[in-house]
């Protein structure tokens, strides 16, 4: 098994370690040729505006929304993944990939001196969240079911195959949980 | 449920979330909309551009406050701004408008000839410049969540940026050789923290994300500083002193993210108009140097 990491602006360095320390082989993406290979996808944390111009202009756009493998986004991963992207000033933001049917608002939390990190649960674990200039999932389409709430909203949810998250697992290794979760959805 | 604000992993966090991209210098709410477009991951509000604080002298401060904030507002990427070495009150002010980044920067008049800010004292994080390992690590022990090099800012001349990342990429590399018995007298040397030393040689890299400023003007001068060893880059009067800001903008934003695939690079780099014009170094008296300020 190979999982592929998006890897044309963000953290995708601190994926790939994740990935290493659980022994799951793991490329870096940056051409859509690469999407050939892979058996999962990451899209990491970054500036979504950034990757999603990126993606565009180089023709991975397109072929990310075919993938039909299971995917996981992290923060602007899932911003990306998101059928519909509101800014903090609530204006609504141009074509994601649209890979899941919830709403998500950038920046929901406030800026950088509101990030935060807490304790979260997942199967009976907890595990520390890591949230950086967070974006919010506002509403959840009927096929989307959600696997960790923080203050009553959702803040990892799934749809199929593909798991997106507002927090940052990468950034703590006690959420290495996350990884082998979507490491699962592949096997 | 325990909630932590401003840790240190928060304020490295935002710096990791920044990499393999292009952080713009930006005068106006206008210029920040350009930036944000052609894929900026962050835009660091001035008053002038280091290009223009070199030419007309005189004391170099914040910017005002309300620049600050228009800038804040025309933007949903973070947003940085930069306070005198040593000046923790204009930090103060900078946190209190919720700048999501201070740069404790040389290219503004040093307030503070012998001190840095105790960066460990705020919630935002902190990006400070270093010319070598030394001055990294004593940065970062001060707090900084972020290191870029120094480079000599406002001249549109890359050399001393590549001086300053080939020495402290060289420096890392040596310390990854060094027997452990040999890591005391080398933290001696460097005047660094002994504990930080050790993070680098057993490591190989800086403990934060190692970006590259001061003198990056083009396309290719950000592919080489990349290629460097530089994770992300930062462009001050490079952009808006250029012909056409759009396409350098657009064009540094993809040279970053594949720095090492010529046939893009070349690509890209065709047509950009007239890069800033810059100055030799060589040529600037000793007092001129920006590099030179803070240790």
């Amino acid at each position: 098994m190979i999982i592929g990491i998006l890897s044309i602006q963000g953290d995708f360095i601190e994926h790939k370690k994740a990935l290493d320390s659980i022994g799951v082989d793991n490329i870096f993406v940056k051409y859509a040729e690469d999407l050939q290979n892979i058996d999962g996808l990451i899209i990491p944390g970054g500036e979504s505006t950034t990757i999603s111009r990126l993606a565009k202009k180089w023709g991975l756009f397109e072929g990310i929304k075919k993938f039909s493998r299971p995917i996981m986004g992290t923060c602007a991963g899932a911003i990306l993944m998101a059928r519909e992207v509101l800014n903090e000033f609530d204006e609504k933001e141009d074509t994601p990939f649209g890979l899941i049917d919830m709403v998500v608002k950038r920046n929901a939390f406030g800026r950088q001196i509101e990030s935060f990190e807490t304790t979260l649960n997942f199967n009976g674990k907890s595990f520390t969240g890591v949230f950086i200039r967070a974006p919010r999932i506002l509403k959840l389409g009927e096929g989307v079911e959600t696997l960790i709430t923080y203050e009553n909203s959702p803040v990892m949810v799934k749809q199929g195959n593909r798991i997106a998250l507002t927090f940052h697992p990468e950034l703590s290794p006690d959420a290495i949980l996350i990884h082998e979760y979507f490491v699962s959805l592949i096997k | 449920m325990d909630v932590l604000k401003g840790t240190y992993r928060l304020k490295v966090g935002l710096a990791e979330m920044l990499k393999g991209g292009v952080i713009m210098d930006v005068t106006t709410p206008e210029q920040a909309k350009i930036a944000e477009n052609a894929g900026a991951v962050a835009v660091m509000a001035l008053e002038r551009v280091p290009a223009d604080i070199r030419k007309e002298g005189g004391v170099a401060r914040m910017a005002d406050p309300a620049i600050v904030e228009a800038i804040m507002d025309a933007v949903t990427i973070p947003v940085m701004a930069k306070v005198r070495i040593g000046h923790f009150a204009e930090a103060q002010i900078l946190e209190e408008l919720g700048v999501d980044f201070i740069d404790e920067s040389e290219v503004l008049t040093p307030a503070d000839e012998e001190h840095h800010i105790d960066k460990h004292a705020f919630k935002v994080p902190f990006v400070c410049g270093a010319r070598d390992l030394g001055e990294a690590l004593r940065r970062i022990g001060e707090g900084a969540a972020m290191i870029r090099t120094k480079g000599e800012a406002g001249t549109g001349n890359v050399v001393e940026a590549v001086r300053h990342m080939r020495k402290i990429m060289g420096q890392i590399r040596r310390l990854t050789v060094l027997p452990e018995e040999e890591l005391m007298t080398e933290a001696k040397k460097l005047g660094a923290p002994f504990e930080l030393v050790k993070w680098v040689a057993e490591h190989g890299k800086l403990p934060v994300p190692n970006f590259a400023a001061g003198g990056i003007a083009t396309p290719a001068d950000a592919a080489l500083m990349m290629q460097l060893g530089a994770e992300s880059v930062f462009v001050g009067s490079g952009i808006f002193k250029s012909s056409d800001p759009d396409r350098m903008a657009k064009a540094i934003v993809e040279a970053v993210a594949y720095y090492d695939n010529p046939k893009i690079l070349a690509r890209i780099s065709k047509g950009l108009g007239q890069a800033m014009k810059g100055v030799d170094v060589t040529k600037l008296p000793e007092e001129e140097l920006l590099q030179t300020r803070g240790w």
